[in-house]
């Protein structure tokens, strides 16, 4: 690639919460890199300090120390309201809980983030049409959530993240409401979308969804313990056989 | 992020909870209705009081002969006739403020026309006391300064005597109608006015030419003004003017001191319609004052559910934090919900207040009035209400921290 900026550049990242007087330590010196197209796992325990850190990475918290370079920008210092702009342009997120608005439809799900991209109207159902159309559900634009099923959902939220053409996609525990067949096809979407540049940073604490990614980080009391790259199992063809045991 | 988008966001909200947002508008649409009704009511009541003392006059004075004093019993106003017609004349010519002039004196008589007859008091006059008394010509018309400097013989009718003569209805300009047995012609019909401020049939008038009347019917001019003076000020500001210069006239006309008691009163009607309405005004501003509680009470609905709207929100709101809202956009949502609720409401409110009023003036007969100008206070006062209390749940939504909110359960 002709860019060889990291997409993502993490220095010695420090979190101190204060929990009455006692002080909490959930990041202790993280330093993290990765490149453009990468899909990366972060795993760990809980308290682990792997969701911090993907709230940091997030743009949704600031590191009490270190410093964080989102595609060559450092943004661990901006206020409210810059961090808004960055997680609303470099940024698309997927979350356990879908995070979907109720009784609204998937094409306005869709179009959310470019409503405050001040995206008009007319380009807006254009793009948010085509990406729900990338994630398959060309044929469920006015369902409603309780219309749809949860793997349909959360490609919904797959396509609202995707829509605004983000540098790094950040899930958190995408499969951890959906069954064994339905996590394939989410993962095996997410490989379609690494296929075609996307860096996605996936927080997980299933070992088996972090093998269909490119690198695994293990977060452990505040560290990174360790952190190495792997060939990832291809998810569309696990999903097929999966598809031919019999229920 | 443009407006209409957030105004089509807050509207989308709205509607996801259709009851609700319904009971919301229900409180501002009482508020807002009760302030209309209410106001139309008082300056309904106020225009009536307002209709009854324009109809006995404009800017009118009434001038009466003092009262009689015999061994300590005093009279009464007029029972010792003091004004003379030179007085009158100086009132005319000499006291500022004054813009007209008429002198009456009446009698009761009995008049007969078309075979019927009937009883009432005939009043002599000048064409000026028309304007005074703000009369107007149902047909026909006044008699001049002509008939008065002439004696002739006409009178000018009211509609109650009108219609006891000729039958309800009838127009009797050209008959001849004799007072006391001296005819006279019907030059005028007088349109009718109804009942008086005092309770009095103001119709039962029958007037003629001062001169007239005080040959033909009183038997000679005497050489007091046994009856009122009318006085038609300059405009309402000038009738204190013109009351205070008539007393001081008269006075120094009658050579009475300062500190005595005058032998003539002057009575302003104007201040005592003006006084009359202050006191319905009074009325109106406590009826507005309890409506503008329950659309406050109202406000405080908006509030309540934009708070309850909030918390049930949390992770709506976390979310559009996550993917790009900035704190304004959400404080901005917020607030443009109130608004269009509190506005939605007002508008409803303002059909409710006027249907209201109009009810109560068609069914009920009273007399109620819609300012355009209430209709838009009140509206205006509902979107400040929406904004007042629509602010600190949507400031406590733009605060929240996109991590809990996201977490929220």
């Amino acid at each position: 690639m002709a860019d060889e900026t990291p997409i993502l550049d993490a220095r010695d990242l420090e979190k101190t919460y204060t929990m009455g007087t006692q002080a909490v330590h959930a990041l202790r010196g993280v330093s993290l890199t990765v490149q453009r197209g990468e899909f990366v796992a972060v795993m760990g325990t809980s308290g682990s300090g792997k969701s911090t850190l993907m709230n940091i990475l997030g743009c949704l918290d600031r590191p009490t120390k270190g410093s964080y370079h989102l595609v060559g920008r450092e943004v661990s210092r901006l206020d409210r309201d810059e961090l808004a702009d960055i997680r609303n342009q470099v940024l698309g997120f997927v979350f356990q809980s879908f995070n979907l608005l109720a009784r609204t439809s998937a094409l306005e799900n869709v179009e959310l983030p470019m409503i405050y991209a001040g995206v008009g109207g007319r380009e807006r159902r254009r793009r948010a049409t085509r990406a729900l159309e990338q994630v398959g559900l060309g044929d469920r634009l006015d369902h409603t959530p309780n219309q749809l099923s949860g793997g349909q959902m959360q490609r919904v939220a797959i396509a609202r993240a995707i829509v605004t053409e983000p540098k790094l996609i950040l899930a958190d525990e995408p499969t951890g409401n959906l069954d064994s067949k339905t996590s394939l096809e989410i993962i095996a979407l997410f490989q379609d979308l690494r296929a075609t540049g996307i860096t996605i940073v996936l927080v997980t604490h299933e070992p088996d969804i972090a093998g269909f990614t490119d690198r695994v980080i293990l977060m452990r009391d505040g560290k990174v313990q360790y952190d190495r790259p792997q060939t990832p199992v291809d998810a569309r063809a696990a999903a097929d056989a999966y598809a031919e045991v019999p229920a | 992020m443009n407006i209409f988008a957030t105004f089509r966001i807050a509207v989308l909200a709205l509607l996801r909870n259709k009851m609700r947002s319904f009971l919301t508008v229900l409180g501002i649409i009482i508020g807002v209705g009760a302030v209309i009704a209410m106001v139309a009511i008082g300056e309904g009541a106020k225009a009536e009081v307002q209709s009854a003392f324009d109809k006995m006059g404009t800017n009118m004075l009434v001038v009466r002969s003092g009262s009689s004093q015999q061994g300590g019993v005093r009279g009464g106003a007029g029972s010792q006739p003091t004004i003379t017609w030179d007085d009158v004349d100086a009132i005319a010519s000499e006291a500022p403020g004054v813009a007209r002039v008429a002198p009456s004196i009446r009698q009761s008589v009995q008049l007969l026309g078309d075979g019927q007859n009937w009883t009432t008091s005939a009043e002599g006059t000048v064409p000026d006391y028309f304007t005074i008394r703000a009369w107007t010509l149902k047909s026909g018309a006044f008699f001049s300064e002509a008939d008065v400097s002439g004696k002739t013989k006409v009178i000018v009718l009211g509609a109650t005597v009108a219609d006891s003569l000729f039958g309800p209805g009838a127009d009797p300009v050209g008959a001849v109608v004799r007072v006391n047995n001296v005819p006279f012609e019907v030059v005028g019909l007088l349109a009718r006015k109804g009942q008086s401020a005092m309770g009095q049939d103001a119709d039962d008038v029958a007037l003629m030419p001062i001169s007239t009347f005080a040959a033909k019917i009183q038997g000679g001019l005497k050489k007091y003004m046994q009856g009122t003076v009318y006085v038609g000020a300059n405009s309402p500001a000038d009738t204190k003017l013109a009351q205070s210069s008539i007393d001081e006239l008269l006075r120094r006309r009658h050579g009475i001191r300062e500190g005595q008691d005058s032998d003539v009163t002057v009575n302003n009607l104007a201040e005592a319609a003006s006084a009359r309405a202050e006191g319905t005004e009074t009325m109106t501003r406590l009826l507005a004052g309890i409506a503008l509680v329950s659309l406050l009470v109202g406000g405080i609905g908006i509030m309540n559910i934009m708070l309850v709207s909030v918390t049930e929100r949390t992770r709506e709101i976390g979310l559009r934090m996550a993917i790009g809202a900035k704190p304004s956009d959400i404080r901005i949502q917020f607030v443009i919900e109130a608004v269009t609720l509190s506005t939605i409401g007002g508008a409803f409110g303002v059909a409710l207040g006027v249907g209201a009023a109009e009810y109560l003036r068609s069914s009920l007969g009273w007399a109620t009035v819609v300012q355009p100008e209430i209709v838009a206070i009140s509206l205006g006062f509902s979107a400040v209400v929406g904004v007042g209390f629509g602010l600190y749940p949507a400031h406590k939504a733009s605060g929240l921290d996109p991590i809990t909110a996201l977490r929220f359960e």
